[in-house]
């Protein structure tokens, strides 16, 4: 078997490795931000794990289109496990925000940001997934319909992307990563992708494992049915 | 530690409780697919031994 098809334990070791050495260069390294202070070193967590949630969804969305273009059911599950990522990472944006709003702007939260807004839209979005799949039975019914919800929702992806460079920003920090290259300093650029790096690779082996789980659960209960 | 230094801190150990959480949540996962897998090699057992006990009768019987 291919190290494609089962990446799970080299991508949690490749994991552990990048985000220790982003947390210890972002930490002890990396200069503080002139504006934010020490504050900004949030940053390097907070915008990494938000791409990844970005990504997650978009994953499940791709995953629904092939399931709706091909009809086979594998990519059911691979759509659902690539959702259930994404809210944990929703989840965690939404937290590592929050605490960097009340660093920085002495709230919690704030209705007045619209990127926040919609980034909340499109994580209760899909948190709305599960309740919508979980209320109808499984089989072809079930999938088509799971499938069509996911494919909607990934409209929102880049609208709450683009949200921060279009919508104009009160209290947000700008985008750091422009059309004119990245806004930053060679140190913070270099520790936010090796932080990035890591965050990915954390996805992406939480995404395998899930995966690989779930196909375990299926095949044991289709195995306790032909016992039965 | 200044204010900013606690909450740093804490959005980091936010992120590490929730990836061990999660390791926690799928340790007992697996031990669930653990058991399932034990009852249903016992439930083959049992039903291998179901097949195999009339082929005994018989060899005794010829």
């Amino acid at each position: 078997m291919s190290w494609w098809n089962r990446p799970g334990p080299s991508l949690a070791v490749g994991a552990f490795v990048l985000l220790l050495a982003g947390i210890a260069l972002a930490f002890w390294w990396v200069p503080e931000d002139v504006d934010q202070g020490f504050s900004q070193k949030i940053f390097y967590i907070h915008v990494p794990i938000a791409l990844t949630a970005y990504a997650c969804f978009g994953w499940g969305a791709w995953k629904s289109f092939r399931l709706l273009w091909k009809g086979q059911e594998k990519y059911d599950l691979e759509s659902y496990t690539a959702i259930h990522i994404g809210v944990i990472f929703g989840v965690l944006t939404l937290v590592t925000g929050s605490i960097w709003a009340r660093i920085s702007w002495n709230v919690w939260w704030t209705w007045e940001e619209r990127q926040l807004v919609v980034f909340l839209i499109l994580f209760l979005f899909y948190s709305a997934y599960f309740m919508l799949r979980y209320s109808i039975d499984p089989g072809p019914l079930r999938q088509r319909i799971s499938a069509v919800y996911a494919l909607f929702g990934a409209v929102l992806i880049p609208v709450s992307f683009l949200a921060v460079r279009l919508l104009g920003t009160l209290l947000h920090p700008n985008p750091l990563l422009t059309t004119r290259g990245p806004q930053m300093s060679g140190s913070m650029l270099g520790t936010f992708l090796v932080c990035f790096a890591g965050v990915i690779a954390l996805g992406f082996a939480l995404y395998q494992t899930e995966l690989a789980g779930k196909r375990l659960d299926r095949r044991l209960r289709e195995l306790r049915k032909a016992l039965a | 530690m200044s204010t900013a230094e606690k909450y740093v801190t804490a959005a980091y150990l936010v992120v590490l409780a929730f990836v061990l959480l999660y390791v926690v949540l799928y340790a007992f996962k697996m031990s669930r697919l653990e058991r399932e897998v034990a009852e249903l090699a016992e439930l083959a057992a049992a039903r291998d031994g179901r097949q195999a006990e009339p082929e005994r009768d018989r060899s005794v019987v010829g």
